[in-house]
């Protein structure tokens, strides 16, 4: 019975985490070429949701064909705000850039507030409520839709970081962004690429996780931005596979967490071992040893 | 404290109570991101134990107002060292994670705590923070914070804050010194903390979240790191700026994130930041007096 529930949990905690995930990636990447911490991802996040369900509900689109155009949104949009709130601080203080992501975090949730109301929408039933038996668990279509597309998504850019030229620009740059730009990488253009990728991934994340907690309203940013910055740092901030690994690993030792009782500590619990594991490994679980230079 | 009454309107000396409050804590901030360059997200963590410290000492002991207060900012400071510790041996943005961390699990702490009343709050706390000792408090932290960056102490932060290797080889104990910094910052957030919940009567977790720390951050940020003028102009801008944008009402929030992004494109610096004072007065006397020397020009890397 016991063995039944975790496994049960470790399903749910697998499918929350591809999502958390999802979201990490974006901030993984843009943290590893311009330092940021993009305070404004977890809104992109929350517009991709509700880009989805828009063409879902009003466009009467097919999933993967608003779940595409939520992407395809998001991508301009994160191009856009790097462009006006990040491109004219690249050369002053970190902080003045982070003070930007926030402004542009608070308004544009502000913005959505104002369109659509604090009251969460519920997304349509998309997937019918059958449950799959795996022995000893269940998992819902829906979960298992979910898993599937964050695996594909992951898998897909794995490839493009690792074998197109793009990739290997945006690792140069990452590594060193002043030594990419003399060996001739347009240094603006991968910024704006990392921007484009890192914001899909995340509009991918609000469709998927709206469908799956079946709500989608302007303040869910908040609390999901902050749990995938948890798990990027957790798997080492800067790496992809870290922030894979980061986020599949809170999603599940959160949902353990609940099953043992402590549901009502639900939400310090990515930040409890956040803060555990900085203290053991301070560059996170797959982050790269950094060299001290005088 | 009655004439004060009868000359502000109640409105205005709630503003100006609010601002006042804001200026020590972001005072408390300017040390440990200005002054010693230690990103910290969680500020607002360390307002919360200093208010739910006061406000638990005023309620069930009947402590004395000053008594709660400094109680509320020496947990608030000692809860600093706690934290501290173990981050600020790093160097990168660790505190920052840390700090963010720490606010969100100080939040869901104080919501399951029976002792803080969890979700419905603590409530009635006796109203006695008020003009006179909000704005004795603002001098008293301002007078601290001057000379605090104008000693050895200080100098040592700046150092810590402009190159923390070249610090430690001059001799400096970095770690100890940013330790200190920390928990200096934390004790003003934990004073703030117990004015405010002196003054609003009633205190709940929600009022202590990571939002609350960034509009402390954005305080001083935009006023200018480092700079105490610079603090005290942030605070007095950002905490009024809610009131003055009154009139758009729902479309309050917006412009705020709006501005935040232009202010920084257009003054990454911050309002006062670069900006020397003693330089600026000194040029100010001179030009009023009608001396035509030079202004001279003050060497010691206070910025402002």
């Amino acid at each position: 019975m016991i063995f039944e529930l975790i496994v049960q949990q470790l399903v749910n905690g697998l499918t929350l985490g591809s999502t958390y995930a999802l979201i990490a990636l974006g901030y993984t990447m843009v943290y590893g070429i311009i330092t940021l911490i993009n305070f404004a991802h977890g809104e992109i996040y929350m517009v991709g949701a509700f880009v989805g369900l828009y063409l879902v509900t009003a466009m009467q689109w097919n999933l993967l064909a608003a779940m595409a155009g939520a992407m395809a949104f998001c991508m301009v949009m994160g191009i856009v705000i790097e462009r006006v709130a990040y491109r004219p601080l690249r050369r002053s203080t970190r902080l003045s850039a982070l003070i930007s992501a926030i402004g542009v975090s608070i308004f544009l949730y502000s913005l959505m507030l104002l369109i659509r109301g604090a009251q969460p929408t519920r997304f349509p039933k998309i997937f019918p409520d059958r449950m799959l038996s795996l022995g000893v668990a269940e998992i819902s279509l829906l979960q298992l839709f979910i898993l599937a597309v964050s695996a594909l998504l992951m898998i897909g850019l794995h490839y493009l970081v690792q074998k197109t030229r793009v990739g290997k620009a945006m690792r140069a740059t990452s590594q060193d962004y002043d030594t990419a730009a003399l060996m001739g990488i347009d240094v603006n253009q991968i910024i704006s690429y990392t921007f484009a990728i890192g914001s899909s991934l995340a509009a991918a994340g609000g469709v998927l996780v709206g469908m799956y907690f079946n709500a989608v309203f302007p303040l869910m940013g908040y609390q999901a931005g902050l749990k995938a910055f948890a798990a990027a740092v957790l798997g080492g901030i800067g790496s992809i596979p870290g922030a894979m690994l980061g986020g599949v690993l809170l999603g599940v030792l959160e949902m353990l967490g609940v099953a043992i009782g402590l549901s009502s500590y639900r939400n310090a619990i990515a930040f409890t071992i956040l803060i555990l594991v900085l203290l053991i490994r301070p560059t996170g679980l797959m982050g790269r040893q950094i060299q001290r230079k005088v | 404290m009655t004439f004060l009454d009868n000359l502000i309107s109640p409105y205005y000396t709630q503003v100006l109570i609010f601002v006042g409050i804001y200026i020590i804590m972001a005072l408390g901030l300017n040390l440990i991101t200005g002054v010693t360059g230690q990103l910290s997200l969680g500020h607002a963590a360390f307002m919360s134990i200093g208010a739910y410290t006061a406000a638990l000492l005023s309620i069930k002991a009947g402590f004395p107002l000053w008594a709660s207060l400094l109680s509320g900012a020496v947990m608030a400071g000692l809860f600093g060292v706690v934290l501290g510790f173990p981050t600020l041996r790093l160097t990168g943005d660790y505190l920052a994670i840390a700090t963010l961390g720490f606010g969100e699990i100080m939040v869901v702490v104080f919501y399951n705590l029976k002792i803080t009343g969890g979700a419905l709050g603590l409530s009635p706390i006796p109203i006695k923070t008020n003009l006179v000792n909000v704005y004795l408090l603002v001098v008293l932290a301002v007078l601290v914070m001057y000379r605090l960056q104008h000693s050895r102490f200080g100098r040592a932060l700046l150092a810590i804050r402009e190159d923390e290797i070249a610090a430690e080889s001059m001799g400096i104990h970095t770690t100890r010194y940013k330790i200190l910094a920390f928990a200096i910052g934390s004790f003003f957030a934990g004073l703030g903390g117990g004015l405010y919940a002196h003054r609003v009567s009633y205190i709940a977790p929600g009022d202590f979240g990571f939002m609350k720390s960034i509009e402390i951050l954005n305080m001083v940020v935009l006023g200018g790191l480092g700079s105490i003028p610079g603090a005290i102009l942030g605070a007095g801008v950002l905490a009024s700026i809610p009131e003055v944008l009154r009139g758009l009402r729902d479309y309050r929030m917006l412009f705020y994130g709006a501005l935040l992004v232009a202010m920084m494109v257009f003054r990454p610096n911050g309002l006062l930041g670069g900006v020397n004072f003693r330089r600026l007065v000194l040029r100010t006397v001179r030009t009023l007096t009608g001396d035509r020397r030079p202004a001279g020009g003050d060497k010691t890397g206070v910025r402002g």
